[in-house]
């Protein structure tokens, strides 16, 4: 029980799990999965929803966690790169960019792998050029990681196909 | 001391390197290199991140000399280590150090069972003896499951928290800064005690232009910096001159030049050439934000830093804070990928200040704006060149004059600090740095060059040579070293120039080239990228399409790389294929000295083709990603790399390919457009005023 006056508790689904977190409730959701709930593998970036490196799954659609308020997520199912249980879409991705040791120095590649789970873990068939269109619009790179990373698409994209 | 380099406990081994992981995947390296001496699984070699208390001193991680350097310094010291752990082994199964096999992490005698392994024999081996001491060791070379390695520090990259900016320590606070947003500008004051009264503000931290504040959580630093800006009163020191594409700001700064070549005699008679090149400044742009964390305490500080020298940056905060060196521990952590002399020093310092401060633990980020506008700049360059053609199609003589802002300003290598906060802060620092002994003689960082002439004298043969060098002082926007330093530039003007004077002569690209080659390694990178892309001297370009040849080695001392670019060209330049060749000498981890090269050609093309960071009246031009566009997914070209390895001694690969992926670019436009651009980046813009030009 809190003491002091302020806002209700907001809820939230966490990787499955029951959150009640006590934050402004126009705080990036950003800062609540990293500062409240210890969810650091959800990276903070431009805080400009530019370079995509804080992108986490609402409700399994890839989201930019620096410009979404807390408040627009109550009640809502969020999945965060730390929480990608085994055989999950985001732990296939991950398996994949290991295998192609798709990354240098990594800090955008979960954003990545975030947004490359929530396309091909649609019902529909996953196309190579949307997601590559999405990717080109919502991330950004900056070592030039990219052939790896399209390496690790295309074996993702050759696995869901078989 | 060897056990600055290796460490034992019965957990197995652990390493470390002063070289630092930048996200280039250096640690890897050092792992297959000592797993490879000691002769263990290198996923039992666990790399500890550098600190200033244990890892050696190697001064900076630059120059692309980890590899060449810091590989061999790790190789011998893990061998030596090897032998004295042999010895231990020797003594436990009663036996002679000489007769023993170690495989596995395990010694034992040929054919025998007992065996013992560096864990057990941990308690009993002493590795703080002298490496000067010991004979020279035998070296095993590389281990086949080294040459496989893969990264070990990405798992846990990939899920959690792995990077300087996940630190949480007990009781952390976050800093954020208030920077001006022009060049020229310097804060006068703000409603300090608006700001002091938000919510979760801790302090507000002003000494002189330099201002910070401290709160609770980072959304909350963040709003009160937003606040600060609102009510902030700025003053201009100077006046800004006019920036322009000719980068006509330098002609007020005339320095004589330094000559790197000087040629005897009369110039040659004979048909004359010459052409301007022009790179403006660029940003490192890193994804991740630039950040520190500082624990003041009463007995010093600790400091959890992106840097890539802990050493030097030690040495120069205890001078700007006055304190004495040894009361201050920096330890590297990892950061968002590191391209050269970013922001990771100066916020180090604006951690420390406001650790100091507030007497707590407390981490700095900088704002996308603090990054595009504040962390040094890559340097603005423009290069003139002149050559003498002979009869028979041959150069005889070079003239290069390379006019450059300063590429080598890392804190500790001039009289000033050069940290931010530093400049910001009231009062004089004082004059003489505490010297900062390497605690024995190691592998350090020497260049052979000043930032600005790197790659400026041409590999090609050529009987007389002239480079002549104009380092300005700091220009409009704060620079320093940014990955290749001049050899983007010096590479694109040279191997532009060559195609120009291959056309002058009639002569194919590739063939005019081979002429003016003597060195057996130049000469097999670049047949090797030509036949991998399949040259063809009759291919005649044009119709929107083209193809360029680029060649240089790296430093003229480091890794050959050649390549050869299709481009179309469209509304803007669209790049179709990349078939380079490099020769770095024996190769460690293959698949690193791979991920190097394809990290090295998707952002020279970047460069190239989108970049440029300048200024107006109303400040800095860049102040976030939508003012600076870089390549992403759909400009990806495939990138074929033919590796021609070797038993020559092993170089660096991050920053050879820079020169010659943009000159390549530079020649294949010229190839589909009849016309050549000569000042980067190769925009829409630039492309029509090339053709316009021509007609």
């Amino acid at each position: 029980m809190t003491t002091r006056d302020g806002p209700a508790p907001i809820q939230l689904i966490v990787n499955g799990q029951s959150r009640s977190v006590e934050a402004d409730r126009d705080a990036p959701l950003l800062s609540v999965l990293r500062d409240d709930l210890g969810l650091l593998g959800t990276r903070t970036g431009c805080l400009e929803g530019r370079c995509g490196s804080c992108t986490v799954h609402v409700d399994g659609r890839a989201v930019q966690t620096c410009t979404t308020p807390l408040w627009s997520v109550t009640g809502r199912k969020i999945d965060t790169i730390d929480g990608a249980a085994p055989g999950s879409a985001i732990a296939r991705v991950r398996d994949a960019f290991l295998h192609e040791q798709a990354a240098q120095c990594g800090y955008c590649v979960n954003g990545i792998i975030m947004t490359i789970a929530s396309l091909i873990a649609g019902p529909a068939a996953p196309d190579r050029g949307h997601i590559l269109t999405v990717l080109d619009e919502r991330h950004l790179c900056r070592c030039g990681a990219h052939p790896r990373m399209l390496r690790a698409l295309d074996r993702l994209l050759a696995e869901t196909a078989a | 001391m060897l056990d600055r380099w290796i460490g034992a406990d019965r957990k197995g081994l652990v390493v470390r390197s002063g070289k630092v992981e930048l996200g280039q995947g250096i640690a890897t390296t050092m792992a297959a290199i000592a797993a490879s001496e000691l002769r263990v699984d290198p996923l039992q070699v666990r790399v500890m991140p550098a600190d200033t208390t244990l890892a050696p001193n190697e001064g900076y991680t630059a120059g692309s000399f980890s590899v060449e350097h810091g590989g061999p310094a790790m190789r011998v010291a893990a061998a030596m280590a090897r032998e004295v752990f042999a010895d231990a082994a020797a003594r436990h199964l009663g036996a002679e150090a000489d007769d023993l096999v170690v495989q596995d992490g395990l010694f034992r005698m040929p054919g025998q069972n007992a065996a013992i392994s560096y864990g057990e024999l941990a308690e009993v081996v002493d590795l703080h003896v002298s490496a000067l001491d010991r004979a020279f060791p035998p070296l095993l070379g590389l281990s086949d499951t080294a040459l496989g390695l893969k990264r070990p520090d990405l798992p846990a990259k990939l899920s959690g928290a792995a990077y300087v900016q996940d630190i949480r320590l007990p009781g952390m606070l976050f800093g954020r800064m208030l920077r001006p947003t022009a060049p020229n500008l310097r804060l006068v004051n703000f409603d300090r005690e608006l700001v002091a009264r938000l919510p979760g503000v801790v302090t507000v931290v002003v000494q002189g232009s330099f201002a910070g504040v401290v709160a609770q959580r980072d959304d909350q630093a963040l709003a009160a910096i937003a606040t600060a800006r609102k009510s902030a009163r700025w003053a201009a020191i100077s006046t800004l001159p006019a920036d322009d594409d000719a980068l006509s700001w330098m002609d007020a700064m005339p320095v004589p030049p330094r000559h790197v070549a000087t040629a005897e005699g009369e110039p040659p008679e004979g048909r004359r050439l010459t052409a301007r090149f022009v790179r403006p400044y660029l940003l490192h742009a890193s994804v991740g934000p630039t950040c520190a964390v500082a624990d003041w305490r009463d007995d010093g500080a600790t400091v959890h830093t992106h840097s890539q020298g802990i050493y030097p940056l030690r040495g120069q905060m205890a001078r700007v804070l006055g304190v004495p060196v040894d009361s201050l521990t920096l330890i590297h952590a990892h950061g968002a990928g590191c391209y050269g002399h970013n922001g990771a020093d100066d916020v180090a310092l604006d951690a420390a200040i406001l650790s100091r401060a507030v007497k707590a633990p407390v981490m700095v980020l900088w704002s996308r704006r603090d990054e595009m506008t504040w962390s040094p700049h890559a340097a603005a360059m423009r290069v003139e060149l002149g050559a003498a053609l002979s009869d028979d199609g041959r150069v005889t003589d070079w003239h290069c004059r390379v006019e450059s802002a300063p590429h080598l300003a890392r804190p500790g290598m001039g009289e000033d600090p050069n940290l931010l906060a530093a400049a910001e802060m009231e009062g004089p620092v004082p004059a003489a740095p505490p010297v900062v002994k390497p605690p024995v003689a190691t592998p350090g960082f020497s260049i052979s060059d000043r930032g600005g002439d790197r790659n400026a004298r041409p590999l090609y043969d050529l009987p007389r040579l002239t480079v002549l060098h104009h380092e300005l002082p700091q220009g409009p926007l704060r620079s320093s070293a940014m990955r290749a330093l001049g050899a983007h530039l010096n590479v694109y003007a040279i191997e532009g120039f060559m195609d120009e004077l291959a056309q002058a002569v009639g002569s194919d690209p590739l063939a005019f080239r081979l002429r003016h080659i003597s060195d057996p390694r130049a000469l097999a990178v670049i047949r090797a990228a030509a036949h991998s892309a399949a040259w063809d001297e009759n291919d005649v370009g044009g119709e929107g399409t083209g193809r360029g040849l680029a060649l240089a080695r790296y430093k003229n001392t480091g890794a050959y790389y050649a390549c050869v670019v299709r481009v179309a060209v469209e509304e803007s330049v669209r790049v179709l294929s990349v078939h380079g060749a490099v020769d770095a000498g024996r190769v460690i981890h293959p698949d690193g000295l791979l991920n190097q090269i394809e990290g090295g050609v998707v952002q020279a093309a970047s460069w190239t083709l989108l970049e440029r960071a300048g200024w107006d009246k109303d400040g800095f031009t860049v102040q976030g990603w939508d003012s600076y566009p870089i390549w992403g997914f759909r400009d990806i070209p495939p990138i074929h790399t033919t590796v021609i390895a070797s038993e020559d001694p092993s170089l660096g690969a991050g920053e050879c390919a820079a020169g010659p992926v943009a000159a390549a670019i530079g020649n294949a436009v010229a190839h589909a457009l009849g016309v050549r651009v000569r000042q980067m980046p190769i925009t829409r813009d630039r492309l029509l005023a090339a053709i316009q030009g021509e007609m």
